[in-house]
């Protein structure tokens, strides 16, 4: 496209934009308050003692957590400590959950999450577990949602700057994590680490994993990695329907540079779309092709008998590359630097937001069949056949917006794209590519999320832009402030502004999964006696101090409102405690909080019937009250304890004991 | 006794045996911070939890106010009481089996008898609760005891306390209500029927004859 062609479009389309927001709304003051009418008010109130038909799951981006928000009332409900060390419950500070941390780097506090995906039965949620990537440390994680816990972590190997992942096929066979920033690999796969970053063409790659899920127990392995040019891959979604057999990756760089890449990485008028069959690529993994090489990751698993998060080093891994995966593997041009992708829910239509572009290109996946059996290519690089673009094109949304980045669809036929730079969420048709209606968002949406929007059967009712920026949309809280979410209905033809809401960190994607699906299945205590701890106490009389040279095992009981023992003397300067703290309550939402006074860690909540330890080393002589930090009881402040702790060289003996003198 | 009075009788006697399927008596507890409910269900032989590990929670609750814990292994009564339903089932069986009105009538009384002292034993089991608290409790409100209500609702502290049978209780109370009635049936009814037929004598002695 020539430059004047360009500014003309963007013209065109600011223009179109303009006269759109005079047409809605015009003033500013409709803008904030737009349907200040008691019509939205009353769509997302939710009464008192009443639940919301909605679990919305929000990445936290740069929180490294999850946030669960309900939806339609947009309230924080709980954040779902995952890749980030979480001292508001003991999360990566605990002996029991610090290996869930784990990566081969050592232990890593911090994470940013991007993409959540909730697991699939046929195509649609089925609320067993939801998946979300790090970029940073490239790892993948489970949460189970009967217990809204991180449940496993593992690494992926030969990949760098994970944005593209994790995404879930139809019926969660597979979860797909991909390289955006590439990198170096050592043999067989490359020529070593080590190499001048000027080598970026011969010496670095991407690479497709894809990770394989246990369907009894969640557990994730990877199956096989594809070794693909080093292009960044971005994001990427498995087919659903007719489509279910593929899937798609967005990418950027296909200029493969290395320095200033918002210019050097935005040189070709078009980029590509990755698709894999990774049903033949499966085959062809399990027919033994590839290689198995060796390979370094973590993979970290919490038991749940014992509630210890244990890792386990993984050392091979198995990679094929494009030429094992004849016939199964393409690229489909797509305008310049597309970033999300998503499949409608018939599996039909694959569409990218063109990020540089001023229209939603949208492929047809019978079209793409009709080419690769017509041969109908225009070369290939490193082995993967590139496909013509008119011959897999369905159709172009025009005046799509302007920097379209994520589209969704509501099952009713129509597909909806944010655009960051004009600020707005557009809605077509999905037969046609015919816009239907635009309303603005404040401002700059990133991700948008229709209700089941990536399912077979989308629930439609609402959609939620995702907005980067937020600046006056709510009370000022100095320069720093959270992530406004707009919440819209769209059961109608034309989308209302229902809610602003704020959210934590930065939401990249969110996934709304019907409440019925998970509220039922909740766990609300654990059951002292299915308790597996090798440190559990199950009872106050069982409660000990045991010391064996300088390490000091505390056995305590916590219950309404005293802990067993809460005097404890003999403990010395250079030892290190190891406070394991049961709660033997058997009681919903009766957790009990553990805090020691000048202690270098956290302090920790322990659900009834489970086991929690804390280390303690104390640093000098006195007397350190420890208490519960848990409001549990009208005598809550009671609860509370002393540890004597004397000099190293002192002969004062272990002694214990709660109400008695020791 | 009447065929048809044995038959139910017969019923009365297996009916008693479904308090082993049932909870006797129920004593729910409600509190704003219990939306999930808390009570316990007195069986026949123990007293579990109306969900799980109630029991615990209430003790946990009760030792703020000194109050004893429950534990269903020291109600020595709830050893003897399946013995005494077995017993009262099969001496209804006797009872058939002998077709003999006094035996019934102590059967009724013994039945009757016993449901009174289950009853009463019940009252003072709950008064000691309620009264004979620890001096060193947390809680201590001058005057308050806490002792549940047999039958209906109190309001104690924080806590609504409601009782009432459960449907092994019903059984009891059906059971006892069918003897009452064949009592009744046999004493009073029997005796009309009695004078009736000795006032038609010879329709019987001529079938006899024929026979």
């Amino acid at each position: 496209m020539s430059f004047f062609k360009y500014l003309k479009t963007i013209t065109v389309s600011t223009m179109s934009f303009v006269i759109t927001i005079a047409l809605i709304g015009g003033c500013s003051s409709q803008q904030k308050g737009e349907i200040g009418n008691q019509d939205a008010a009353s769509k997302v109130y939710v009464a008192p003692g009443q639940h919301d038909e909605f679990y919305s799951f929000m990445s936290g981006g740069w929180s490294g957590n999850v946030s669960v928000y309900g939806i339609p009332s947009g309230r924080h409900l709980y954040s779902i400590p995952v890749f980030s060390q979480a001292p508001i419950n003991g999360y990566g500070y605990t002996e029991e959950t610090k290996a869930m941390l784990n990566t081969s780097f050592g232990f890593i506090p911090w994470g940013d999450t991007h993409h959540i995906q909730p697991s699939k039965t046929n195509g649609d949620y089925d609320g067993r577990w939801v998946f979300i990537n790090d970029r940073n440390t490239p790892r993948i994680a489970r949460i189970d949602l009967k217990t809204f816990r991180t449940d496993e972590i593992i690494e992926i190997p030969n990949t760098a700057g994970q944005h593209s992942s994790a995404f879930c096929s139809s019926n969660t066979e597979y979860i797909s994590a991909n390289t955006e920033y590439s990198i170096p690999l050592d043999k067989p796969l490359g020529n070593g680490v080590d190499v001048p970053i000027s080598s970026y063409k011969e010496n670095f790659h991407g690479t497709v994993s894809l990770i394989k899920v246990n369907q009894e127990t969640g557990e994730m392995n990877i199956g096989f990695q594809i070794q693909v040019p080093p292009f960044d891959y971005d994001l990427g979604r498995f087919g659903l329907g007719v489509s279910k057999d593929w899937v798609f990756y967005t990418m950027y760089n296909t200029e493969e540079a290395h320095t200033l890449l918002e210019v050097n990485a935005s040189q070709k008028d078009k980029d590509f779309v990755l698709a894999i069959n990774w049903k033949k690529a499966e085959q062809a993994a399990a027919d033994g092709k590839g290689q198995v090489v060796d390979a370094n990751y973590d993979h970290n698993m919490r038991d749940h008998e014992t509630g210890i998060a244990k890792t386990e080093v993984m050392k091979q891994v198995r990679v094929l590359k494009p030429s094992d995966l004849e016939g199964a593997i393409y690229y489909m041009p797509a305008p310049k630097s597309p970033h999300g992708i998503n499949v409608s829910p018939d599996g039909e239509y694959i569409s990218e937001g063109g990020k540089l572009s001023t229209v939603v290109p949208v492929q047809s996946f019978s079209k793409m069949q009709t080419a690769i059996q017509n041969n109908d290519t225009t070369g290939s690089i490193k082995g993967i056949p590139i496909l013509k673009y008119e011959s897999v094109l369905a159709y172009e949304v025009k005046n799509a917006g302007l920097g379209p980045l994520h589209i969704e669809y509501d099952g009713q036929g129509h597909g909806y794209n944010s655009d960051f730079i004009s600020s707005e969420i557009v809605k077509w048709d999905l037969k046609t590519g015919e816009v239907l209606d635009r309303h603005p968002a404040y401002y700059s949406t990133g991700h948008l999320t229709v209700a089941g929007g990536d399912t077979r059967h989308p629930y439609g009712k609402y959609l939620i832009a995702l907005n980067k920026i937020t600046k006056d949309r709510y009370l000022p809280t100095g320069p720093e402030m959270y992530a406004g979410e707009q919440l819209f209905d769209i059961s109608g033809d034309k989308m209302k502004l229902l809610l602003d809401f704020p959210v934590e960190g930065e939401p990249h994607n969110a996934a709304e999964i019907e409440a019925s699906l998970i509220d039922s299945a909740q766990v609300k205590f654990f059951k002292l006696s299915d308790n597996k701890n090798p440190y559990v106490t199950r009872n106050e009389h069982d409660t000990k101090v045991v010391k064996d040279g300088n390490r000091v095992d505390v056995y305590m009981t916590a219950i309404r409102s005293h802990f067993t023992p809460d005097n404890i003397e003999g403990i010395k300067v250079g030892d290190t405690v190891y406070l394991h703290v049961t709660n033997i309550e058997q009681e919903w939402d009766i957790p009990h909080g553990f805090a020691m006074k000048g202690n270098r860690n956290a302090g920790m909540l322990i659900i009834p019937g489970e086991t929690r330890t804390i280390v303690w080393k104390p640093q000098s002589p006195g007397i350190y009250p420890f208490y519960c930090t848990d409001f549990c009881s009208a005598l809550h402040q009671e609860m509370q304890g002393y540890v004597r702790v004397s000099p190293a060289n002192s002969n004062v003996p272990i002694k214990y004991g709660t109400n008695k003198d020791i | 006794m009447k065929t048809r009075n044995k038959i139910l009788l017969g019923i009365a006697s297996v009916l008693l045996l479904a308090v082993f399927l049932f909870p006797l008596w129920q004593i729910k507890l409600g509190a704003p911070q219990y939306p999930e409910g808390l009570g316990v269900n007195i069986w026949i032989h123990t007293i579990k939890s109306a969900h799980p590990h109630n029991i615990t929670t209430i003790n946990d609750l009760n030792h703020y106010i000194g109050m004893k814990p429950i534990r269903p292994n020291a109600v020595p009564e709830l050893k003897i009481m399946p013995y005494i339903i077995i017993f009262i089932a099969l001496f209804g069986g006797i009872v058939i089996l002998a077709s003999n009105l006094k035996l019934f009538i102590s059967w009724v009384i013994v039945f009757a008898g016993l449901a009174i002292a289950g009853i009463v034993d019940f009252y003072l089991w709950l008064y000691d609760y309620g009264h004979n608290l620890n001096p060193n409790a947390a809680i201590k409100v001058p005057g308050m005891s806490y002792q549940p209500p047999v039958l209906g609702s109190r309001q104690l502290l924080n806590i609504h306390v409601t009782s009432m049978p459960g449907i092994g209780g019903y059984v009891i109370i059906v059971s006892l209500f069918i003897g009452i009635y064949v009592l009744v049936d046999e004493l009073w009814f029997s005796k009309r029927t009695k004078k009736a037929k000795k006032e038609k004598p010879k329709k019987g002695t001529v079938k006899r004859e024929a026979a």
